[in-house]
């Protein structure tokens, strides 16, 4: 996994809450047996017409936020179904760092696991970075060593667990680092025989 | 000794490695798999050459892409590959599956259950928000991602976060007609769709313990629609009763040892919660719900709401997308508002009680003009199970449409779907847009209200139909 140290881009706003799973990537786009290759069905419903051309209204396709690795939204982002394909898509389309008031459970670790950072922020500071990035190309800069956030006339830290900064700054792979623990497992098994199915 | 709530002891009973301000390795005892969220973990052992370490404690099922008219013909040529990609997976490394063929398959979470995989005290996970259907027998059950399912796969073990712990206590009695849906609805409509994040839920209070095994689980199953990982209630003896004599479930002497340990379960008299809530169950009536996400619920008796009643501009703005999406006016009493699709059917609501359930709001109506009802089981036992009772003939007889079981029309990865601007009165667990196909709109109910719906048109106090039937009969 490719680590994360200092992220530098622009941002992409969101404006909406309880934005769910099955609007970030809707069911049926979930059938490939890949990892890779559902940034194009991000936001399938929102992002086109019925026609397959795209939506103009839809706030991922207004064209100052092209290109932007940087997303904004309201809270409760990515409650729902626990499809990794949502954290996939995200990253698939070229975001690395999302930014939300809280976000749900599954979701928030489906993307540590694929090397994105959640940001959980106070609500008064995403509605800044909203009300910035709504209309004009907004450039952010996350630091995750220190664990800051930077912008023009703006700056705020936020809080993110020890463990997986670590992870995610060394980029490493969680598999290989359980795998470390055989013996403990072994262990365990042997003390506690779980019940054969 | 300090009293526990059942979630710290199972937590503490399951932990290979605790250290100070780090997530901790959590044993796994069971883990369920399906075609849709695992042919990338299995991908990714075969890049690393990895093994699963307990094909033993691990057992597959397909469920999500699988057709309900004819499951063995699968014209979906992308639903086909994974369902056979699950299948060679499971063959390449071991693991136990129940086939399309198989007369135990089904749901996972029906099955899980069904065939006594699932019992107290287990850590049960699956690459399904709805593992928390599992909690209803004392489990610490949640839902995982794919890099997660590739780790228990790998590992049999999770690195996890201890959850906080959220008490919803439901106290004093639910009301004659009142469904396990409706108690989780209104819990939903009353406490929001994030009050549980961070947290495992314990179900608790008179209303919790009166219920069936079936009923206990379509509480545990919405969990994940109140945000948290997770949702659980004690074991007791309608627990043990429900597991007695099940296919996974030891006999005889160590049943006995097995219901001995898990009567040490329960949370005990003192233990603290970090959070409790409490809802009256005499308020509940029966719901339906009107939005775009499980929380925007209401009574039968109730209207659709208005913008103007939130309290923030957030929810404000919600309530107007939602009202734009659902093509609803605020005001328009709920009961006015006509269907043309009901689906019977999901892993919070095809179990045989369910199935019953319905059947006996039909008393020999028939479903309603220009309504296209589907009646769903979880598996292909409660398929058979309801065929020898005979409610499949009701159905059909009403003008219902009787499938093979599978997820079917609650996310239609299949091709049970809803038409675009459709309405439908659905017993599954989400109303998302777009969630029963492109443009569609989904009505939250109880398995009765479905069937009532089914036969009114539109939405009808299932209890006063059952009223009328009483009068002319």
């Amino acid at each position: 996994m490719e680590p994360i140290k200092v992220h530098e881009g622009t941002v992409a706003t969101l404006n909406r809450v309880n934005v769910d799973t099955d609007q970030i990537i809707p069911k049926q786009f979930l059938k490939r047996v890949e990892r890779t290759g559902f940034g194009q069905f991000l936001f399938f419903d929102w992002r086109f017409n019925a026609d397959g051309s795209e939506n103009q209204g839809f706030e991922l396709n207004q064209p100052h936020v092209k290109g932007a690795t940087i997303l904004v939204a309201g809270h409760n982002f990515g409650c729902g179904s626990s499809r990794e394909h949502a954290p996939w898509a995200l990253h698939d389309y070229g975001f690395r760092v999302i930014i939300a008031p809280n976000f749900a459970d599954i979701f928030y670790n489906n993307c540590l696991k694929n090397g994105m950072l959640p940001i959980r922020l106070d609500e008064k500071y995403v509605y800044q970075l909203l009300q910035k990035g709504e209309k004009e190309t907004l450039k952010v800069a996350v630091d995750l060593e220190n664990q800051t956030i930077k912008a023009e006339d703006f700056e705020t830290s936020f809080a993110i667990d020890p463990y997986w900064k670590q992870m995610l700054l060394n980029g490493w792979d969680e598999i290989s680092l359980t795998l470390q623990y055989d013996e403990k497992i072994k262990k365990y098994e042997e003390k506690v025989v779980g019940q054969p199915v | 000794m300090t009293p526990k709530t059942i979630i710290e002891k199972i937590w503490d009973q399951h932990e290979v490695i605790q250290e100070e301000g780090k997530p901790s390795l959590l044993y796994i005892d069971l883990h369920m798999v399906h075609e849709v969220t695992s042919p990338q973990a299995f991908e990714g052992l075969r890049i690393h050459n990895r093994k699963v370490r307990r094909p033993d404690l691990t057992f597959a099922t397909m469920d999500h892409n699988v057709p309900t008219v004819d499951r063995y013909n699968i014209t979906d040529q992308i639903a086909k590959t994974q369902i056979e990609t699950l299948q060679k997976n499971c063959d390449e490394f071991g693991i136990d599956v129940v086939d399309l063929e198989h007369p135990e398959n089904g749901i996972v979470h029906v099955i899980g259950p069904e065939l006594g995989l699932t019992q107290p005290g287990k850590t049960i996970v699956c690459g399904d928000s709805h593992t928390s259907t599992h909690g209803a027998f004392g489990a610490l059950a949640f839902g995982i991602g794919t890099s997660e399912v590739e780790h228990v796969l790998a590992t049999q073990s999770l690195w996890q976060s201890k959850p906080k712990t959220l008490e919803v206590k439901i106290t004093g009695k639910l009301a004659e007609g009142i469904a396990a849906k409706d108690v989780i609805l209104a819990i939903i409509a009353k406490f929001g769709v994030d009050v549980g994040t961070g947290s495992v839920i314990e179900f608790t209070g008179d209303a919790i313990r009166g219920m069936t095994m079936e009923e206990r689980m379509t509480i545990c199953n919405m969990s994940i629609e109140a945000g948290a990982k997770a949702g659980l209630i004690s074991p007791d003896q309608v627990t043990y009763d429900y597991l007695e004599g099940r296919q996974y479930v030891p006999s005889g002497e160590a049943f006995t040892e097995l219901t001995k340990r898990w009567s040490t379960l329960a949370t005990d008299e003192g233990a603290t919660y970090d959070r409790t809530v409490t809802i009256d169950a005499s308020e509940i009536e029966p719901m339906v719900t009107w939005g775009t996400n499980p929380s925007q619920g209401i009574g039968i008796s109730k209207l659709v709401p208005s913008p103007e009643e939130a309290t923030t501009d957030a929810d404000k703005r919600g309530i107007e997308q939602a009202l734009e999406y659902m093509d609803l006016k605020p005001g328009t009493p709920i009961q006015d508002v006509r269907v043309q699709h009901v689906f019977i059917g999901s892993c919070t609501n095809s179990r045989l009680s369910d199935l019953r359930a319905a059947a006996s709001v039909i008393n020999g109506r028939k479903v309603a003009s220009g309504v296209r009802a589907l009646v769903v089981p979880g598996s292909q036992k409660v398929k058979k199970q309801a065929e020898e009772e005979g409610l499949d003939q009701l159905f059909i007889k009403a003008g219902f449409e009787w499938r093979e079981s599978g997820c079917s029309m609650c996310l239609s990865m299949n091709p049970d779907f809803v038409p675009e601007g459709e309405r439908c009165a659905s017993t599954s667990n989400r109303n998302f847009e777009g969630r029963q196909g492109k443009g569609s709109r989904t009505h939250l109910v109880s398995p009765e209200m479905a069937a009532a719906t089914a036969l009114a048109g539109h939405f009808v106090d299932v209890r006063q139909l059952k009223e009328e039937k009483k009068m002319t009969s």
